[in-house]
């Protein structure tokens, strides 16, 4: 009503940004005729997470449209109800519902992060519906739930890479030196629960914060830890970077491995000349021109590229990578299900076998829903600015 | 007729029905859980009508306290092994605790610069849940368990919409006995001019903290349903852009109006769903219509529509 004349601008404002940031874009897959299939989305194309779920809801609608233009699945057409989450859980779960009840989609693709499809999850599993996830975090799949499958690859995997990596050069005492941020405390749990497997023990557990500027005395330390012949740092963002450069300074001659959280070009540029030697478990699709001409991913990654590229005018992702999986995983179930029916679809999901895919090649089983070995990483090593691809050391 | 529109019970009738007819004409229950959702906002909101409609007194950074109320029912049960339903009430009681350390010493501020003070406490508790990964889950928030009142576990879309519906009835009658109190004519006093208020006897301070605390509970509570209803809570139900979408339902919907906020909270609940339909512009139109009621009712949709109606009247 009559509220003092200070205060109308702050709220004024507030409105008005309130209207630029509530809710992101939302789209709908375009009409088509005749009974079509209807496979949903989430994915958060606005908001903080825009990174992973832009490109994700692109290559959805570029591969939804190539099904169409190909005479859809079992004849009928495929429509795409996609929607956008702005990065809220709360706002997924709506949807979800909305999926489910409104739209009666015959499976999900999608949750662009672990919060947003462990708050879905519970709404497809009591309607029997499938959802093929896009985010990264293991408890999606561990445990099993019978309706939730993933396509990313979970820090579980890059550990056990680096780990054969160690085992075959004959490493078996590390040193680790991990970010407290939520990937390098989650890498480094995970790392930590397999280590043993490969008869390699941890003798330095060092850690530093998320916007640390230096390592130095961190590194000092595992340098002077007799035995270690080995240093592995899980961490994301400008941690590793920093890692680097001071392990350069401290002029440490130990193989350093890095995690597939700085697999980018980005990283090659903070770390500068330290980053020469660097050795890390990356996706194929970072590396597509650097691939064996028989490698059977290859020419995989380079349609995706290609269509990716040319249809959005951006360079091609890891993420849409793994909407790419997502979308083509569950075309390929319907197909071979010979039915749009929700439970068919599920179990053709899990009897997916050897599918060659953008990310890796997939093996479903009832007790691994994500299907990824350590050969969907491939393990690279910098040189002269540049990723190289390492030939394995046998 | 004005008489019934000037009376204290006809927004609460009003609501009561329409509560009662929403079930009736719902098509799914997806159409029910945005229903619940509105109540739920409402009643966070509503506390936020007491503070900035009665007491004139701003705050951005109530997300803040609805996450506490939130986590306080995700975090008592799997951490402690406390019931939900106790949960809520000690979530409810911590945030009034919260709120009133923190009131004391930034309620003596006015304007912009309370505006910031209760903004970075926000911020504050929202980067508190973000980073005590161990308590909180971090970013990608944690479950919350199954709530069971008295032996009935509540679950599906229509519990939930009838106990949010409950819940908000309560805080919304609640709302009205205040503003027809002594407290609530000491605050609208307070609102027109604190000179003058203090002047007529009231201790000011003490009222400015009475209405931030009452906000603060109404926010828990709306919080720990939110988390209750959901099964999940993230760190984003603190954010900021949360706290401002409160803001926003109170003054669309029409600053003091205990009708008008659940107005407020309906609109920006809903149309993000409506508008799925215009794709990319959805954003745009969103924040055009929001432009366009501040500017053809600047004084909110209900009490531009009372004025309206009451001029038009014999």
């Amino acid at each position: 009503m009559d509220m003092p004349a200070r205060l109308r601008p702050v709220l004024r404002a507030a409105a008005v940004m309130l209207a630029t940031a509530v809710a992101g874009p939302a789209l709908t897959g375009p009409a088509v005729a005749a009974d079509p299939i209807k496979i949903g989305s989430v994915v958060s194309a606005t908001g903080p997470a825009a990174f992973l779920g832009d490109p994700e809801a692109k290559t959805l609608k570029l591969y939804v449209d190539e099904l169409n233009k190909k005479g859809g699945l079992l004849g009928r057409p495929v429509e795409l109800v996609l929607y956008d989450d702005g990065g809220d859980a709360n706002k997924a779960r709506t949807f979800a519902t909305r999926l489910v009840e409104d739209d009666k989609v015959v499976a999900m693709v999608g949750g662009t992060s672990t919060g947003a499809t462990m708050a879905m999850i519970p709404v497809f599993e009591e309607a029997g519906i499938p959802v093929v996830s896009l985010a990264g975090g293991i408890e999606i799949i561990e445990p099993v739930r019978a309706f939730v499958f993933k396509t990313p690859h979970t820090d579980k995997t890059a550990c056990q890479k680096i780990f054969e990596d160690m085992k075959a050069r004959g490493i078996t005492k590390t040193g680790m030196i991990s970010g407290t941020d939520g990937f390098g405390k989650s890498m480094r749990n995970q790392c930590l629960k397999v280590i043993g497997q490969y008869g390699i023990t941890v003798l330095a557990d060092e850690s530093y914060g998320a916007t640390d500027s230096d390592m130095t005395p961190q590194l000092n330390k595992i340098k002077n830890t007799a035995g270690v012949e080995a240093v592995l740092n899980p961490g994301f963002g400008q941690g590793p970077a920093i890692v680097t450069r001071n392990y350069a300074q401290l002029g440490i001659k130990l193989p350093l491995y890095q995690s597939h959280g700085v697999a980018s070009k980005s990283f090659i540029e903070l770390a500068g000349p330290a980053a020469e030697g660097v050795r890390l478990p990356a996706p194929a699709i970072l590396i597509d021109d650097k691939l064996a001409d028989n490698d059977p991913q290859k020419p995989v990654v380079a349609e995706y590229k290609t269509s990716y590229e040319k249809a959005s005018g951006q360079p091609v992702s890891t993420f849409g990578g793994y909407a790419y999986d997502g979308i083509q995983l569950v075309a390929r179930a319907i197909e071979s299900a010979k039915s749009a029916d929700p439970k068919k679809i599920r179990d053709a999901l899990e009897a997916t076998k050897g599918y060659v895919g953008v990310t890796g090649i997939y093996t479903f089983t009832p007790t691994d829903h994500l299907g990824l070995g350590t050969d969907s990483f491939r393990m690279l090593v910098i040189r002269n600015g540049d990723w190289a691809l390492e030939a394995p050391a046998r | 007729m004005k008489a019934i529109l000037r009376s204290r019970l006809t927004p609460l009738l009003a609501l009561a029905l329409v509560m009662a007819l929403v079930p009736m004409i719902a098509p799914t229950s997806f159409h029910l859980r945005v229903a619940a959702l509105v109540w739920i906002f409402s009643l966070a909101a509503l506390g936020l009508t007491i503070l900035m409609g009665y007491a004139g007194q701003v705050s951005l950074g109530h997300a803040g306290f609805l996450g506490i109320g939130a986590y306080a029912v995700a975090i008592g049960p799997a951490r402690l092994g406390l019931d939900p339903l106790l949960c809520l009430l000690l979530g409810a009681v911590l945030s009034g605790l919260v709120a009133w350390l923190v009131g004391r010493p930034i309620l003596r501020l006015k304007g912009y610069y309370l505006a910031i003070a209760t903004l970075g406490f926000g911020v504050i508790v929202a980067l508190i849940l973000h980073s005590e990964t161990e308590l909180t889950g971090g970013p990608d928030g944690m479950s919350v368990a199954r709530v069971t009142l008295f032996g009935w576990r509540v679950t599906g879309a229509l519990n939930w919409y009838w106990v949010s519906a409950g819940a908000l009835l309560v805080g919304a009658l609640l709302a009205l006995n205040i503003a027809a109190s002594p407290t609530g004519r000491a605050l609208r006093a307070l609102h027109d001019s604190e000179v003058a208020a203090t002047g007529a006897g009231i201790d000011v301070s003490a009222k400015k903290l009475a209405a931030f605390v009452l906000a603060a509970v109404y926010a828990a509570v709306a919080g720990g349903l939110l988390a209750a209803m959901n099964g999940l809570i993230t760190p984003e139900a603190a954010s900021f852009s949360h706290s401002v979408e409160l803001v926003a339902m109170v003054i669309i919907g029409g600053l003091g109006s205990v009708f008008g906020t659940v107005l407020g909270a309906a609109f920006l609940v809903v149309l993000p769903q409506a508008l799925t339909a215009f794709q990319e512009y959805e954003q745009a139109v969103l924040g055009l219509l929001i432009m366009v009621f501040m500017i053809f009712l600047p004084q909110g949709i209900v009490p531009s529509l009372r004025a309206l109606i009451e001029e038009r009247l014999p």
